[in-house]
């Protein structure tokens, strides 16, 4: 293992390189970055009869999505290649004083690792308020994000680069729902998982 | 818009990465970029990437609470410098006619295939339903893919969770404002 990291890489290095797979999946082969559209092909990959599936499931997602899921799949390579190199990051110990107050005050212990583990780990799947974050918010976030078309990499960056009103609009959106669930939500959940 | 006309759209999308592309083009557009050469560039760019969300704290659920508190400039930061260069190397490819590696030509289209823009009812919706999820689960679909990787393996409820969401959207598709 290499020298672990004591602080996250910075915004200003982070973000750009972050923008570069933009131009450089356009140069690779004409592709636009966009993650959600692997979770309609995982969808349209689904060995049942195609006549089970909606009509938007059923096309040929080995020649349309073939590259998106090689890239996601890299996409978990890095993750399992940067815990390997560098361990895994303190962004709990990292965040700013004002959000660690907030959650210490919303119950978390001792905020520390990339995810609080009382949260997203497999025992809190069985708690009262566990599927709420895990299964509701994983299902939430595929049902809008193909309802909007797009997520963060489609519209937030994708599409906002090349100035488009829908992505904006779609931006807007994430924050509308975002914040009423930490001001609103998350409060209540919190509580049910971590009592 | 018509009800019927913008129901064809629906209809129409056969797939997300090519419904901008104009339908008489889209098969070209499928086959551009699926050889050997180009599927080694996208697993190395995602292998980047996803080094890049682990040590930016990108994936971390922690940052995306920092960030719906406005409590540090950190997500922000990230989000707008990668769009501007995004748009600056768009810029680039677009005034220098740049092509693919393979020398197809590269297209860049409309998101909003129907025109609606700002004014696009699936895009305020779906995007709020979206933001519900995202500070519910605090992972957008990248780094649910990422965290897998990294070892946090209830993303995998999370990843079978969010396929599920997109299963019923497909289910409902007709009867939703679009």
């Amino acid at each position: 293992m290499l020298e672990p990291l004591t602080a996250p890489l910075p915004w200003y290095v982070a973000g750009p390189l972050i923008g570069l797979v933009v131009p450089l999946l356009l140069l690779l082969g004409g592709k636009t970055f966009g993650v959600s559209s692997n979770l309609r092909h995982l969808c349209a990959a689904v060995p049942v009869p195609e006549r089970w599936k909606p009509r938007y499931l059923r096309y040929e997602w080995r020649r349309t999505g073939g590259w998106n899921l090689v890239f996601v799949l890299g996409m978990a390579a890095g993750g399992f290649v940067a815990v390997r190199l560098f361990g895994m990051p303190d962004a709990g110990g990292h965040i700013s004083d004002a959000t660690r107050a907030d959650l210490v005050e919303l119950g978390l212990q001792q905020p520390a690792g990339i995810v609080p583990p009382e949260l997203f780990g497999w025992d809190a799947l069985v708690t009262p308020g566990g599927p709420l974050l895990i299964v509701v918010g994983g299902f939430l976030v595929g049902f809008g994000a193909r309802y909007a078309g797009g997520c963060t990499s489609g519209h937030a960056i994708s599409g906002l680069a090349t100035f488009q009103r829908a992505s904006l609009a779609t931006v807007l959106g994430f924050f509308i729902g975002g914040l009423v669930v930490t001001f609103g939500v998350l409060p209540v959940v919190l509580r049910l998982v971590l009592r | 818009m018509s009800a019927a006309s913008r129901l064809a759209h629906v209809r129409d999308f056969e797939c997300q990465d090519v419904e901008q592309v104009p339908p008489g083009q889209r098969d070209e557009a499928l086959e551009a970029g699926n050889r050997p050469l180009a599927l080694l560039g996208y697993l190395l760019v995602g292998i980047g990437l996803g080094v890049v969300f682990v040590q930016s704290e990108v994936a971390s659920w922690f940052r995306i609470q920092e960030m719906f508190r406005f409590h540090s400039f950190h997500m922000y930061g990230i989000i707008g410098s990668a769009v501007a260069v995004a748009a600056i190397g768009i810029r680039v490819i677009q005034s220098k006619g740049l092509r693919t590696i393979h020398g197809e030509e590269i297209r860049i289209v409309p998101r909003d295939e129907d025109g609606t823009g700002l004014r696009g009812r699936r895009y305020w919706i779906g995007g709020t339903l979206f933001g519900v999820g995202w500070a519910l689960l605090g992972a957008c679909p990248g780094p649910i893919f990422t965290l897998i990787g990294s070892g946090v393996t209830v993303m995998l409820a999370g990843l079978v969770s969010a396929m599920a969401g997109t299963w019923a959207y497909a289910a409902l598709q007709r009867h939703l404002p679009h």
